[in-house]
């Protein structure tokens, strides 16, 4: 290995391996979705009911039952993050306590999916007597994604800059005035792109839902927030593994529609990063 | 010294945890009129001028013995309010910091915190305050625009029409012209010795020549301790302490 310019070569080769190796999977796995999956996407599978014990038919009561659960999840989670974000990264005197909530949030971050499931059933489906229902749901997936939430919103806040704190200070605002007129409205960007994310999470996990609100079929929609509903990601749990001779195209094609919506969220928040990036010069 | 004393330090020490950072400072800030601070970096002069409108009670750990009156009123007594004091004592800080708003938008803010909500009376102010501050015919059609637009010099006027827009009664610059060329500097301290005649002015400079410019009184600081204070002309001409003289002219700092 003496030879400088072999040597530069080998390593360039070896990273841009590595690389490789993480983008080809990823494309892999959006080309043979897209692939299998398209031919299954018209108007009628995407609003019509399964039908055939669900070899045929459309997805839309799986898709609607999504939708209201990641609302659901972000009517509940959104508030309570941001306040709690507020508080710790505004309020919060640096002691045990805080410190304490701040090492819990980041735990809570790594419990494994299927444990807030059971925590949720536990709490929600029959402590609270929701039931299995889009309510108990919703709350089991908004504590799944606070924190999350909770850390985007406080890496948001923090990210203001001190002097602009000061300056609002100096011209006689409160402590409570400084944070709404100009942290907050600074932070936004930053608090929603860690929300869209959150929500991206919630649309995608199955295990938070199998026990608390999950519907195996429903050839309707859900009329309240108790009753109980289908999902995109249990849906197509259940028709590649709970029903047999499932044409291949629906599955990839719910596989899709799936994808589809969270790397909608996704772009969603890009989007709004990119258009605040371009706005904000300090 | 014969005007009236509008602000006041009595026997101030101050921490920053277990550093002292400033040493029994006893000042007296006369009315309409510049007081300029100045020494070496270090020596504690943004300190205390970030005690006179209590900006230093943002810092965590930190300590004040000693007294600081407005008018005669205790500042750090139990039943003043620092958002009250603040409102009477305004302050320009060392960078140009707008806001991320339009112009308007930058002066209007310590109005709207203020509750004053009346429309006509905010534009009034904000024009107002813009003309003081000697940026109007500058800004005056693009008053809607980004205050980032503008240039450093006119941000750092932005900045003062922002202050001028709360009627302070006193304005705390802290080093207002550390990062401006001379032809803004210049403007600044034009502004500067205009406003005196309304308002009471304490600044914070690096700059001997800039305090000899503008000011009526100067006060040197040195390690936390108030060395020397006396009308400017005096303090230059004819400095009574050695270090002051050292510093004058220029045998350290």
């Amino acid at each position: 290995m003496r030879n400088p310019q072999r040597t530069e070569k080998i390593a360039f080769f070896f990273l841009f391996l590595a690389t490789l190796v993480i983008a080809l999977p990823v494309g892999l796995v959006v080309i043979i979705i897209i692939s299998k999956g398209l031919p299954a996407i018209n108007w009628q599978f995407l609003s019509d009911i399964p039908r055939q014990g669900m070899r045929s038919g459309g997805i839309f009561p799986a898709i609607m039952g999504t939708v209201y659960l990641v609302t659901g999840a972000i009517i509940f989670a959104l508030p309570i993050g941001l306040l709690a974000a507020v508080y710790l990264s505004e309020y919060a005197k640096d002691n045990m306590l805080t410190r304490v909530i701040k090492l819990a949030i980041v735990n809570l971050a790594g419990v494994p999916s299927v444990v807030y499931g059971l925590f949720g059933l536990a709490l929600f489906v029959v402590f609270f007597k929701f039931g299995a229902s889009i309510l108990s749901g919703s709350l089991t997936l908004g504590i799944m994604i606070l924190p999350i939430i909770i850390t985007a919103s406080r890496e948001a806040l923090e990210s203001v800059p001190y002097s602009f704190r000061e300056v609002s200070y100096s011209l006689g605002a409160s402590k409570w005035q400084t944070i709404r007129h100009t942290v907050l409205p600074n932070a936004i960007p930053g608090i929603l792109t860690g929300t869209i994310l959150g929500l991206g999470r919630a649309a995608g996990e199955t295990a938070p839902i199998l026990f608390t609100v999950a519907a195996f079929y429903l050839p309707q929609l859900p009329k309240s927030i108790f009753d109980q509903a289908m999902a995109l990601p249990y849906h197509l749990y259940v028709i590649s593994t709970q029903v047999p001779n499932v044409n291949e195209k629906i599955r990839y094609g719910t596989a899709l529609v799936l994808l589809v919506l969270v790397l909608c969220m996704n772009l969603v928040a890009i989007l709004i990063r990119y258009q605040f990036r371009k706005r904000k010069k300090w | 010294m014969d005007e009236a004393i509008k602000m006041k330090a009595e026997n101030v020490n101050f921490f920053y945890g277990k550093t002292q950072a400033l040493k029994d400072v006893s000042l007296d800030i006369h009315a309409h009129s510049v007081t300029a601070i100045i020494g070496p970096s270090g020596c504690g002069k943004s300190t205390f001028i970030r005690l006179l409108n209590r900006m230093n009670d943002l810092i965590p750990h930190a300590q004040l013995i000693g007294r600081v009156y407005l008018d005669c009123q205790d500042v750090f007594s139990h039943a003043a309010d620092p958002v009250e004091l603040r409102r009477r004592v305004g302050m320009v800080f060392q960078k140009p910091n707008p806001f991320p708003k339009s112009i308007f938008e930058n002066i209007a803010y310590g109005l709207h915190v203020n509750n004053i909500k009346d429309k006509d009376f905010v534009e009034t102010r904000v024009i107002e305050s813009l003309k003081k501050a000697a940026l109007w015919e500058e800004v005056r059609h693009r008053l809607h625009e980004s205050a980032l637009k503008l240039s450093g010099g006119q941000q750092q006027r932005l900045c003062i029409a922002r202050c001028l827009a709360v009627s302070p009664e006193v304005i705390l610059f802290d080093e207002p012209c550390a990062s401006l060329d001379p032809i803004s500097t210049a403007k600044i301290e034009e502004l500067i010795l205009e406003l005196k005649k309304e308002y009471t002015i304490v600044i914070v400079t690096h700059n001997m020549q800039q305090a000899a410019r503008v000011a009526d009184y100067t006060a040197f600081f040195l390690l936390g301790e108030l060395i020397e204070f006396n009308k400017t002309q005096e303090l230059f001409t004819a400095p009574k302490d050695k270090r002051t003289e050292a510093y004058i002219t220029g045998r350290f700092g």
